[in-house]
């Protein structure tokens, strides 16, 4: 019988956070730190003609300014393409171009009003098709001179290509003009914001002997420490970072910004602890965001209606300097078709350089973008060919021996149970067909469906490790490189250890700050690798502390090892199980009532290292990039109003492979709030750019989010088909709510208002919008 | 009226103790709460008056602490969410109901729900919990569970 898995337990931290105990980095006093400050460009892209200090410094209490002239050295995960400060060029409004530290914030702040910088306005890119224009002005004029971090970036010289990835499958164009169906799509996503509730902030000190110690809102506190310690040349052991709870990250939180720049203010100013705040404004403008995408899709289907042959064109927009974006550009090459058998297949996947904001990871990794595009494209297959669209996925679903795009061989460990997925959601979600249902006079209810499928994009030498120490009451304490940012990862890895040893979840205790010093190294916490990646780290540090355990046992039972079980915290005999001592008696070893002392006191280890990946062909795109695919399906029904062109959301269903429900609640809750985002991305969220590149609403009021009252019933289904090499089978799914809700709203509004939606945010006013010009 | 013209000792009601607090005119109750008292279960998410994450319970409402100075809270009531005692029914509901993530709109959201249980004893009906919790935003959750939290924290009173 289970004792942990599959069990609704609460999270770990939960009366923390309802008594206002849980510590954000913000939180932690820092009594006598210096306050440093932001001044950002005013300019989307213009040359720095002078910055002019004079008056600034003159504050009382500023204690230094630095500019980008401080600083030569360049950053970037992938390709080094970012100065931590403006040089010479700023490349999007918002970007960083000086920092004040002065004794206070608001001294820093009226320092950072009085800097002088004169621009000489360059023109400006908005979008990938304008940078990509043959005679476009170049955003970066030595791209290919930076360095790369990962050998599979491929900057292109003399434009504004930051890297490509190509996927050739098949016949290709052949393949295409064979189809009886063929339908063609182009779509517009704009960039949009992470919008985290707890906004970017980073600590730095130096202490004499050169040891760095950063405190940051990170989901990846050894990028950190690894960029830093590179950047500076400083051996990465004495960089040290630590990260307390971070208040929500989505992936936002993953790119290394402001820490570099803490570490700056901290070194100019002897070494003194400094702290980094920034106000939403900036979080929203200057620190990075969501991608947009443009898309050019082509389906094609034979008679019965099976997708044969595909071509795909993606331009991401990945803003002013790269980050992640490469490897989002990849990761949507790899997984271009959607969870579907296409035999013939060519895609091109750009990265393209613009004057916006930077685009770092964002829930899905890309995923929730694409798969618009391209589940929009198949429902308009599906009525092309006569077909119900769920039936027309069904038909075309992903399934054992069929090949991905990369050529990777889908077994049901590797891939989940598409089919299962969309019969399951049938009855769930109550799917009525894609025909809308007359209400009322210029009222309908219209449902959409649409289907996602997420592979992972990490290093293929990504790591996870965990350590486990012994109470003399018996439990555990849990140490992990696993940041707690809201997706309960702690707490499954709590209850995957229990299982392990049949005990109750209470008695493991989860240390929830990270310290590069103390902790394992975990990879970073995204891609929802923790159940995985860790999972596995811990289970090998179970096995560990078992081995261990066993040792102490047989010394105190004084009988061989090989006899010693170990359960439900005690260590026996199998042979004669009344002989027995609890487990807690042992955790340091053993004390005989002579007090003679024998074994060893228990530690586990263990340590976890992505196998099996490769980079992809250059040419055909062939490799695997990722352990595994989650699938799902998920439908969302509206009520659309046709005279006024508004619509409300009546239900969301999602239906997911997790390969095991490691815990009901938690896992149906953070699928819910992915669901949750994904209406809210494709109801209202974007980043509006007046004609200048200048953003337009970064604030939370004008950059709309949805509010209580506003969301739909929200309905969740799990099928369990295990992942061989995964802790009880479990596959990643936290952040996958969100993959396919955006094309399902975009379904269900084409098909009430008898439009076909290609752009997101779909709002009252785009409705209107088309249904005039359509009118005309 | 009051006239403050630099730093002044003012002093705040905070969770039933009065405290002595320095502040300059301008500084914000939501500042000194958590610089100045260590009560950082108040947090700054927007400083702006949108994100609701700020919010604590001035005389039994709820104020946003970033939309009040410091000077205008002498004289009143403030209760934090470190204040609200631990176990009560809307912190124990905020658990059972699974009502939160991150946790950093957290304390803002049980600010709302204390001031709405203070101020309506019986559940009003929904469209009023909803224009109460509309001051808040949440990013994590789908908000069902927050609604299932009010519904929790309600039983528990009956």
């Amino acid at each position: 019988m289970n004792t942990s898995i599959g069990k609704s337990i609460h999270r770990k931290e939960a009366w923390d956070k309802v008594c206002g105990r849980a510590q954000y980095v913000d939180d932690i006093p820092l009594a006598g730190a210096l306050s440093a400050r932001l001044l950002t460009s005013s300019c989307a892209h213009a040359r720095i003609k002078g910055i002019v200090l004079t008056k600034a410094l003159s504050i009382p209490g500023v204690q230094a300014i630095v500019t980008g002239a401080d600083c030569p050295e360049h950053f970037g995960p992938l390709l080094q393409d970012r100065p931590a400060l403006a040089r010479e060029v700023v490349r999007y409004a918002g970007e960083p171009v000086a920092m004040v530290v002065a004794l206070d914030e608001a001294t820093a702040e009226q320092a950072v009003r009085l800097i002088q910088v004169q621009y000489e306005p360059l023109p400006v890119l908005l979008t990938p098709s304008q940078a990509l224009a043959p005679d476009a002005p170049l955003i970066h004029k030595q791209s290919n001179g930076y360095k790369k971090v990962m050998e599979d970036i491929y900057p292109e010289v003399g434009s504004n290509v930051a890297s490509r990835y190509q996927i050739r499958k098949g016949k290709g164009q052949k393949a295409l003009e064979a189809c009886k169906t063929v339908v063609e799509k182009r779509f517009y996503l704009p960039p949009s914001d992470h919008v985290a509730m707890e906004v970017r902030s980073a600590r730095c000190e130096i202490a004499t002997n050169g040891d760095v110690m950063i405190t940051t809102t990170s989901q990846a506190p050894f990028s950190v420490q690894t960029q830093i310690a590179s950047a500076f040349l400083i051996p990465s052991g004495k960089v040290q970072v630590k990260v307390p709870f971070v208040g929500g990250g989505f992936g936002g939180k993953a790119a290394v910004s402001l820490e570099t720049l803490a570490y700056l203010a901290s070194q100019r100013v002897g070494g003194k602890a400094v702290r980094l705040t920034i106000p939403r404004e900036q979080d929203m403008a200057s620190t990075p965001s969501r991608l947009g995408l443009e898309a050019m899709i082509k389906l094609g289907a034979d008679k019965e209606g099976r997708l044969q042959a595909a071509e795909f064109t993606y331009y991401l927009d990945c803003g002013a300097y790269s980050d992640s974006a490469p490897y989002m550009t990849k990761a949507i090459a790899v997984d271009c078709t959607g969870p579907y058998r296409v035999e013939h297949l060519s895609c091109d996947a750009v990265c393209v350089y613009t004057n916006r904001t930077y685009a770092t990871s964002f829930r899905g990794f890309a995923h929730e973008s694409y798969t618009f595009c391209v589940e929009r494209t198949m429902d308009i297959l599906a009525k092309a060919c006569g077909k119900d669209p769920l039936e027309f996925r069904l038909l075309n679903a992903i399934r054992p021996g069929d090949l991905t795009p990369t050529q990777v061989c889908c077994t049901n460990s590797l891939m989940g149970d598409l089919p299962g997925c969309l019969t399951h959601l049938k009855s769930l979600g109550e799917w009525e067909g894609a025909k809308p249902v007359q209400i009322k006079a210029d009222t309908v209810r219209a449902q959409g469906v649409s289907c996602f499928w997420k592979t992972e994009n990490p290093p293929t030498d990504a790591v996870s490790g965990a350590l486990i120490t012994c109470n003399e009451d018996g439990s555990l304490n849990l140490h992990t490189g696993v940041v707690e940012m809201g997706s309960g990862g702690q707490t499954h890895l709590a209850q995957i250890l229990a299982e392990k040893f049949k005990i109750d979840a209470q008695q493991i205790h989860v240390v929830m700050e990270v310290d590069t010093r103390v902790s394992p190294e975990h990879w970073k916490t995204v891609a929802s690798l923790t159940e995985y990646m860790a999972g596995n780290a811990v289970l090998q540090a179970a096995d560990d502390l078992l081995g261990q355990f066993r040792r102490n046992g047989a010394l105190a039972l004084d009988c061989p090892e090989e006899e010693i079980a170990v359960s439900h915290g005690r260590v026996y005999s199998i042979k004669n199980p009344e002989l027995f001592i609890a487990w807690k008696d042992i955790v340091k070893g053993y004390k005989t009532p002579s007090g003679t002392s024998l074994g060893e006191p228990i530690l586990g280890r263990g340590g976890f290292m992505l196998k099996g990946l490769c980079l992809l062909d250059p040419v055909t795109g062939r490799g695997r990039t990722g352990p595994d695919w989650t699938v799902g399906a998920q439908i969302v029904e509206i009520e659309a109003d046709l005279r006024r062109y508004t619509y409300r959301i009546l239900r969301a269903t999602t239906v997911m492979d997790v390969g095991k429900v490691i815990n009901p609640e938690s896992m149906r809750s953070m699928v819910a709030g992915g669901m949750a985002m994904g209406i809210s991305l494709a109801s209202r969220e974007y980043c509006s750019y007046d004609a200048k590149g200048i953003p337009q609403a970064p604030n939370l009021r004008t950059y709309k989010l949805m509010h209580i009252g506003q969301e739909p019933d929200y309905r969740v289904g799990f099928l369990e088909t295990p992942k061989e090499d995964s802790p009880y089978g479990v596959r990643s799914y936290a952040e996958h709510g969100i993959l396919g809700i955006p094309a399902a709203l975009g379904n269900a509004l084409s098909s009430a208002f008898q439009q076909e939606f290609c752009s997101l945010p779909i709002t009252p006013e785009m409705i209107w919008t088309m249904a005039k010009e359509r009118e005309q | 009226m009051v006239r403050y013209d630099k730093k002044s000792v003012i002093t705040l009601s905070v969770n039933g103790a009065l405290q002595d607090v320095v502040v300059r005119p301008s500084d914000l109750l939501l500042d000194v709460l958590r610089e100045q008292l260590a009560l950082t279960g108040a947090k700054p998410g927007c400083k702006n008056g949108d994100c609701g994450a700020c919010t604590v319970m001035v005389d039994g409402w709820p104020i946003k602490a970033c939309l009040m100075l410091a000077v205008e809270a002498e004289g009143h009531e403030i209760l934090t969410v470190e204040g609200l005692g631990g176990a009560t029914a809307v912190q124990t509901a905020f658990v059972v109901a699974n009502a939160f993530q991150c946790g950093y709109c957290t304390s803002g959201f049980l600010m709302v729900c204390q001031a709405l249980l203070t101020q309506h004893p019986q559940m009003p009906e929904e469209h009023v919990v909803e224009e109460w919790l509309q001051a808040n935003l949440c990013r994590c959750t789908s908000y069902q569970e927050i609604r299932n939290a009010v519904m929790l924290m309600y039983e528990a009173q009956s």
